[in-house]
């Protein structure tokens, strides 16, 4: 049988879906009366061109990064962590815990410990699904929704009756203490002699650490045994059983690594940005992990691309809602097309370009 | 105590609550009996709302808005029908597209027609559904003055608008078709074993569009109510996850019209105990007791079970028996007779939370229709 070469199937075909969301998007700019090669310069504009718009970037694409890994790691095990949101908010609340209430002295100690605990919360909130779908067979889709709305209400119950501070109106915790915040990009700057780099722009080291877990998963996932029985798994079901994996404890690890890469998320917004735990921090970032390991097709370095695009729209989309006319929303818009065209509508995508590339292949034998 | 008319005020708000649940918890029970799993009821829920909402203030005719509502639901579904369908690509990815194509979309229209920060204007009276009162109904003043029954029949049964009598009658007229028709036979089937349809004949293709578009209706009335009967105006993100409560309540209710009903109406008072009362107070011996049965519930139930059951249900069976200690800590010095407050938001998520003890099947399980989630391919 006729394949298309494998280049097409990991460059060209995630490309073209991400030009047919383009494409549309376009047309929806030119009904709202913008023009969409004004709106590309000024997103361009105000994200490369600058470097606090790198720095706006690269903290949105390390959200990215860390809830698209999660959501890849459990594909791969075919499973599909829609939870992400809930699992990165009680991450929040395990940096919280760790910060407030542990006297840390420097913040090199603070982010391992933080990292500890929001991983920590976070495989324990995807823990529980994991084990409803493993032992009772309870669908892991529908559990993880319903445990993003739990988590809504745990993070709520904290915020309001446990951590917030005496006399303070607003549903946040205390601020952290000093030696536990995080060096920002622009600080980082400021010791090599740019003093003027990044100015306050939320990225901070977190991002590294973000790229280390890229690595990390993809050392798990392609060079270990452990790797090699999630994605056995993934594939086959049945042949993987065959072969001695454990479906029980292969569907709890693959759920509870994808729970504390989400949870991680809140090391970059809790300990880097707001310094405290606030309502609402994950804006999102657990579902468009989704679109980014599709987008990436579910490998790390796939992963880092899309979330880098990712951030890229996120930090354009901040422009554009800025200086025209577009609301922010768009960017919502586009990231349901790329979804939409990289996810449940790809056999309408890949098809025309498999018959296409075959027809090549043909022609030059 | 509360007393009967507050009673009746609590339960009459838990019926327009349930009402889009309702509605949408229909829409899914047709789609997913069928074998198309619908993650996207939300979002066409959503876009039915903002389309209902813009048409009913553009054209001032409220009837406009729910036509264009439920059209512009339809095409939602047509879309998943197309993707789950016909392409054969993955159900929930799809339903996840959906919801975020509704949320981004809603809100860039709106922006552009009425330029309110992603709302639309407040429906004046023929762009609304109006409350419906009954003959010889009496009106709020002298409510407190009449009896009983009276109070009964004014406050909860009359005074809604035509949507909440169409949802209630929704309920008898699904079981009808599910249940003694020809088509509702075949929906189910094909939701169970498509290949026996197949060689029957019959096409499933046919089929699970017919049930996507039934749900694309369902969904476009219950967007149509929220946006023109229970608020005047389309809101930003106003959906709130009820496409996923009422996926909760779908669930709860086991894929059955009547029991939806049930669950809807249960989840609705959660919300109207939830908007009423501010403060929910129960007495701290009660709580405890609650707590504690659960909790050595969960310890014997586990006793025989293997490793991995002991340390999830176990650790879960602490954490309940820690929060009963914290209970009885704190009314220590006051007494163990005293009231201890339960937080909002345990009320809120009370829904959810009885959603994951049903799929758990631990009281009553929940066994989804067979074929649900996997696209139908004739040849094999």
């Amino acid at each position: 049988m006729d394949v298309m070469p494998k280049w097409v199937d990991i460059i060209v075909v995630p490309l073209f879906s991400l030009f047919l969301a383009a494409a549309l998007s376009a047309l929806l700019i030119l009904a709202i009366g913008e023009s969409p090669i004004a709106a590309l310069n000024l997103m361009i504009e105000g994200t490369l061109f600058r470097s606090a718009g790198w720095g706006y970037m690269l903290y949105y694409t390390t959200n990215f990064i860390f809830t698209g890994l999660a959501v890849s790691v459990a594909f791969h095990a075919a499973l599909f962590n829609i939870g992400g949101e809930g699992q990165a908010m009680i991450g929040g609340l395990g940096v919280a815990l760790v910060c407030l209430f542990i006297p840390w002295p420097h913040w090199t100690l603070a982010i391992v410990g933080a990292s500890i605990g929001a991983a920590l919360f976070g495989m324990i909130w995807a823990g529980l699904p994991a084990y409803l779908q493993a032992k009772r067979g309870s669908h892991i889709v529908i559990t993880t929704i319903m445990f993003n709305f739990i988590a809504a209400g745990v993070l709520n119950f904290f915020l309001v009756d446990v951590l917030k501070p005496a006399g303070s109106m607003d549903p946040a915790s205390a601020n952290f203490p000093a030696s536990t915040h995080l060096p920002t990009f622009q600080d980082i700057a400021g010791i090599i002699g740019f003093e003027k780099a990044f100015r306050s722009a939320p990225a901070n080291v977190s991002f590294f650490i973000a790229l280390f877990a890229c690595l990390a998963t993809w050392y798990l996932i392609w060079r270990t045994p452990l790797g090699y029985e999630i994605r056995a798994l993934g594939k086959s079901g049945p042949a993987a059983r065959y072969a001695g994996v454990r479906p029980v404890k292969i569907i709890m690890i693959a759920m509870m690594i994808s729970g504390a890469l989400c949870g991680m998320m809140a090391i970059n917004t809790t300990q880097g940005e707001s310094e405290r735990l606030i309502l609402n921090f994950t804006e999102g970032a657990g579902f468009i992990g989704i679109a980014v390991a599709l987008m990436g097709r579910s490998h790390p370095v796939g992963v880092l691309l899309a979330a880098l695009l990712f951030g890229f729209l996120y930090q354009g989309g901040a422009e554009l809602a800025l200086w025209t006319k577009i609301p922010r929303e768009l960017i919502v818009v586009i990231q349901a097309l790329v979804i939409l065209f990289t996810g449940a509508l790809s056999l309408m995508v890949r098809a025309p370009l498999e018959r296409f590339f075959i027809s090549i292949q043909r022609a030059r034998v | 105590m509360i007393d009967f008319l507050t009673l009746l005020q609590v339960l009459d708000s838990s019926l327009r609550l349930a009402t889009p649940l309702l509605l949408v918890c229909l829409a899914g029970l047709f789609s997913e009996r069928a074998g198309i799993f619908d993650i996207g009821l939300e979002g066409k829920l959503l876009a039915a709302a903002f389309v209902s909402a813009a048409f009913a203030a553009i054209t001032g005719s409220v009837w406009m808005g729910l036509l264009a509502g439920i059209f512009a639901s339809i095409l939602l579904s047509l879309l998943h029908g197309l993707a789950s369908i016909t392409l054969r690509g993955d159900q929930i990815i799809s339903g996840v597209a959906i919801n975020f194509l509704a949320a981004g979309l809603t809100v860039v229209a709106a922006q552009d027609l009425f330029g309110q920060g992603g709302r639309t204007p407040p429906l004046k009276s023929g762009g609304r559904f109006e409350p419906l009162s009954f003959p010889w109904a009496s009106s709020s003043k002298e409510m407190s003055e009449a009896g009983p029954l009276m109070q009964l029949y004014s406050e909860l049964l009359s005074g809604h608008s035509l949507l909440v009598y169409v949802a209630l009658l929704t309920v008898p007229l699904s079981w009808f078709v599910l249940y003694k028709t020809r088509f509702g036979l075949r929906l189910r089937a094909v939701g169970e074993n498509p290949a026996a349809v197949d060689t029957a004949g019959i096409s499933v293709v046919g089929l699970r569009y017919a049930a996507v578009v039934i749900g694309g209706i369902l969904c476009g009335i219950a967007g149509a109510y929220i946006a023109t009967s229970l608020q005047a105006n389309f809101t930003k993100d106003m959906s709130a996850g009820r496409g996923f409560i009422a996926l909760a309540a779908l669930i709860f209710a086991k894929w059955r019209p009547w029991y939806a009903l049930a669950a809807c109406l249960l989840f609705g008072f959660f919300f109207a105990v939830d908007n009423r009362f501010q403060n929910i107070l129960l007495p701290a011996w009660s709580l405890s007791c609650i707590l504690g049965v659960i909790s050595i519930a969960l310890l014997s139930y586990v006793w025989r079970k293997d490793y991995l059951d002991k340390v999830v249900l176990g650790g879960l069976a602490l954490g309940v028996a820690v929060i009963a200690f914290m209970v009885v800590n704190s009314v220590w010095t006051t007494g163990i007779t005293s009231q201890v407050k339960i937080p909002v938001v345990f009320i809120q998520s009370l829904p959810y939370v009885l959603t994951v003890v049903v799929l758990a099947g631990f009281v009553g399980r929940a066994i989804p229709p067979k074929a649900g989630g996997q696209p139908y391919v004739k040849e094999r």
